[in-house]
């Protein structure tokens, strides 16, 4: 809008006899023109209408939809400014409509938040895993998850704070498999200087942002030395712009070694997707679980917000015992996203709160209390702090 | 006849993990066996020594042959082990190595890579045990890795498509799946284990763990006593941190299987106390230490033999001579439990030969 304008207007002093008569040449050859001389500084424009955003719900499978309608109950109690628009994605059909709503629903919010949605593996491989059609066709480029050690919870390593920032598109998740001869498949696993340059770049403009002082880089060069090879020279290149920024590298299974015996040596991690895989799942396991850490995952243009580990969590579903915690800090790492930073701190603290006194927590970390149970005491103490209807 | 020509074959087929008659190999004469010993480089000859001694003082039916297996080059410019090396091992079938080192810039290939392929090693065994006295936040763990070593992710296919955009190849075999697969099974059944679990990412590789799967699952058909079970690879690691006491046997394709295998040994204390075994085709195993080659205490007598003298212990099961085998791991782990001479690594400040001597007197004690 603001571009076209600009066009006109400058076509208006640059030639003000035909400035008003090709109008319309120059909107329509303006569009072109400003497009593409702008594609890459176009960004959506928020979904904020009258004040309040709308962002795209999908349930998913297993756990996900009793979570996600409990982060729906707290935002409603807190008056967060957001709607929902929820669209079911149905993992036991074969034709790829529903992703594709869903996508098209992310296009235009901008913003959604998610469960996991479960890939059937028994059906033919050509139905591909829809979270990851999903991340592909946004271009999500980053999966960013901060892992810290919480006061309440027991685990056998403490001061553990690591974030780990997983290149979420190639590598070897892109489901390009064939089988050559009968009893042979090929997976091929590509990386590529442009992602590689484009993830490590997202690392360093991160650990800047939050003032880490080191990345590691996480590889296997020495048996893939080709393919995580680029990926390491990328890192480096890039680290060279930054040096104030320590950067190291490490290769994955001694990287495994070292989280299980002292995790509290790193500070920022960046990797390829199987790795990140690996790792990011060996971290949530040794700050607490599943049921605690969120995630989030970065596209230039959109963000999608689910938990960390991505579990459907089948075993655990419509029981009340699975744990809130992970989806409502996805919620308010959402609702950061959003500028909306007061609604994302006061339940944030809610659930912090409600965390570290012991007797409200769920079976996963030890606890007796029930999911309903955890929320009601997030409610309650967004409740206690009160100042939301006066402030906002 | 026709019992024993199946029972043969059976064990061609799934190389070593059927405790093997005393009359398969020619390495039998009064009573001793003979095993091929690499003692590789840097800390390489010293724990060898170590595990000599210790196996001495057990009075072991043992026969030590000393090979060295520096590649040089064969005939068609090909690098090959050398020839002597091949012919004791192809004869006695079981050899014990310490670390090899890789120097950079070669020519040759990983010496690991080479013995591999040369010995088609197609199964990687890492049964990783708590041990009492060196103590690390997870206690009573009880399980084994069994990780395909020939193709997956490390087949080595990789070519730059075009500039900046670089492909590597995942090769899954039925092959070697049906073959691991069994191998993990008979494995889980001599040693009495409960489960098999197949770590797997089928819900991304379709088609390549899905193939691997499913020869896990055939093979499971017929092995009706040994539950089997499939886990996705970040489950496995999840749980792995949390509750290591769940996990039995677990067998994977191969990168997973690097990746597993290492978090496991450092669950029980890193590299310095896991044993490893390889085994190949044709009856052939190795049972190596997988720690480094450690060049700056090389020779200065602090070395840790510990894994070597476990994958030598694992050694002595493989060839059925279970006695000893329990007899030398035993008197290991009253002395790391003891805490009166323990190596640096392991915490304390003695020596390599004292550590090695407290060994065999416990060894001899226990005659």
């Amino acid at each position: 809008m603001a571009a076209h304008s600009a066009v006109l207007s400058a076509s208006k002093i640059i030639n003000p006899f035909w400035g008003g008569r090709l109008g319309n040449t120059v909107k329509v050859f303006g569009t072109t023109l400003t497009s593409h001389r702008n594609k890459t500084l176009l960004t959506p424009p928020p979904a904020k209408y009258g004040g309040r955003h709308t962002v795209t719900l999908i349930p998913g499978d297993g756990i996900g939809p009793e979570l996600l309608n409990h982060v729906r109950e707290v935002f409603r109690f807190s008056c967060v400014p957001v709607d929902f628009e929820v669209v079911h994605v149905n993992s036991a059909l074969e034709t790829e409509d529903d992703i594709n709503n869903a996508i098209t629903a992310i296009r235009r919010n901008g913003v959604a938040l998610k469960g996991n949605i479960e890939t059937k593996h028994t059906m033919a491989p050509s139905v591909k895993s829809r979270n990851n059609l999903l991340r592909t066709s946004l271009d999500l480029y980053a999966n960013v998850m901060h892992c810290q050690s919480l006061p309440g919870v027991q685990t056998r390593h403490k001061n553990i704070d690591i974030m780990i920032i997983r290149e979420n598109t190639e590598g070897e998740y892109s489901s390009l498999e064939h089988e050559s001869v009968s009893g042979v498949v090929e997976s091929l696993k590509i990386i590529t200087r442009n992602n590689s340059l484009r993830i490590a770049d997202y690392a360093f403009r991160l650990a800047r942002e939050k003032g880490r002082r080191r990345v590691t880089a996480v590889h296997k060069a020495n048996i893939m030395k080709l393919g995580d090879g680029l990926f390491l020279q990328c890192c480096r290149e890039v680290a060279s712009g930054y040096p104030d920024i320590t950067f190291d590298s490490m290769i994955v299974d001694n990287t495994t070694m070292q989280l299980v015996s002292k995790p509290q040596q790193f500070d920022v991690m960046v990797m390829p997707n199987l790795y990140g895989n690996v790792v990011s799942n060996v971290c949530a396991g040794l700050v607490g679980g599943p049921g605690l850490v969120p995630g989030a995952n970065y596209g230039r243009d959109y963000a999608v917000f689910e938990t960390a580990t991505r579990n459907t969590g089948k075993s655990i579903a419509d029981r009340n015992i699975a744990n809130p915690t992970a989806m409502l800090l996805a919620g308010c790492m959402m609702l950061d996203h959003l500028k909306l930073y007061d609604h994302a701190s006061s339940i944030r603290n809610a659930v912090l709160t409600t965390m570290n006194e012991n007797r409200l927590q769920t079976a996963d970390i030890g606890g007796q209390g029930t999911t309903s149970e955890v929320v009601q005491s997030v409610m309650r103490i967004i409740q206690s702090k009160g100042q939301l209807t006066a402030d906002l | 006849m026709a019992g024993s020509a199946w029972r043969s074959m059976l064990t061609q087929v799934v190389g070593g993990a059927v405790r093997r008659p005393a009359l398969s190999s020619a390495s039998f004469s009064r009573g001793m066996q003979t095993v091929t010993l690499i003692p590789g480089d840097g800390i390489g000859p010293e724990i060898s020594t170590a595990v000599m001694k210790i196996f001495e003082a057990a009075k072991a039916p043992i026969r030590w042959e000393e090979r060295n297996v520096t590649a040089i080059k064969g005939p068609g410019g090909r690098w090959m082990i050398p020839p002597d090396a091949k012919e004791s091992m192809d004869r006695s079938k079981i050899g014990l190595k310490g670390p090899l080192k890789t120097p950079i810039a070669a020519g040759h290939p990983s010496m690991n890579l080479l013995l591999r392929k040369t010995f088609d090693l197609y199964a990687n065994v890492r049964p990783c045990v708590s041990i009492e006295g060196y103590k690390t936040p997870y206690t009573d763990v009880n399980l084994v890795t069994i990780r395909e070593n020939t193709e997956g992710e490390y087949s080595g296919i990789e070519h730059v498509i075009v500039d900046g955009v670089v492909q590597s190849i995942k090769l899954i075999t039925e092959n070697a799946s049906r073959r691991i697969a069994e191998y993990a099974f008979e494995y889980a059944r001599n040693n009495q284990r409960n489960s098999v679990t197949a770590v797997h990412k089928a819900n991304i590789m379709r088609m390549s763990d899905g193939l691997f799967l499913r020869k896990c699952r055939e093979v499971a058909e017929n092995y009706k006593d040994i539950k089997f079970t499939e886990m996705y690879l970040d489950t496995v690691c999840l749980n792995m941190v949390q509750d290591p006491t769940q996990f039995d046997v677990l067998v994977m394709p191969n990168l997973y299987g690097d990746i597993l295998s290492d978090l496991c040994a450092g669950l029980i204390g890193g590299l310095g106390v896991t044993p490893s075994g390889n085994i190949g085709a044709n009856g052939v195993a190795i049972f190596e230490s997988v720690h480094g080659t450690a060049p700056d205490i090389a020779g200065m007598d602090l070395a840790n033999p510990t894994a070597l003298l476990l994958s030598a212990v694992m050694m002595l099961r493989h060839m059925g001579l279970h006695d000893y085998g329990n007899k030398i791991q035993t008197a290991c782990f009253d002395t790391i439990r003891d805490k009166k001479v323990l190596t640096k690594d392991l915490g304390g400040n003695s020596k390599c030969s004292e550590f090695t001597a407290d060994i065999c007197r416990r060894v001899q004690d226990l005659d």
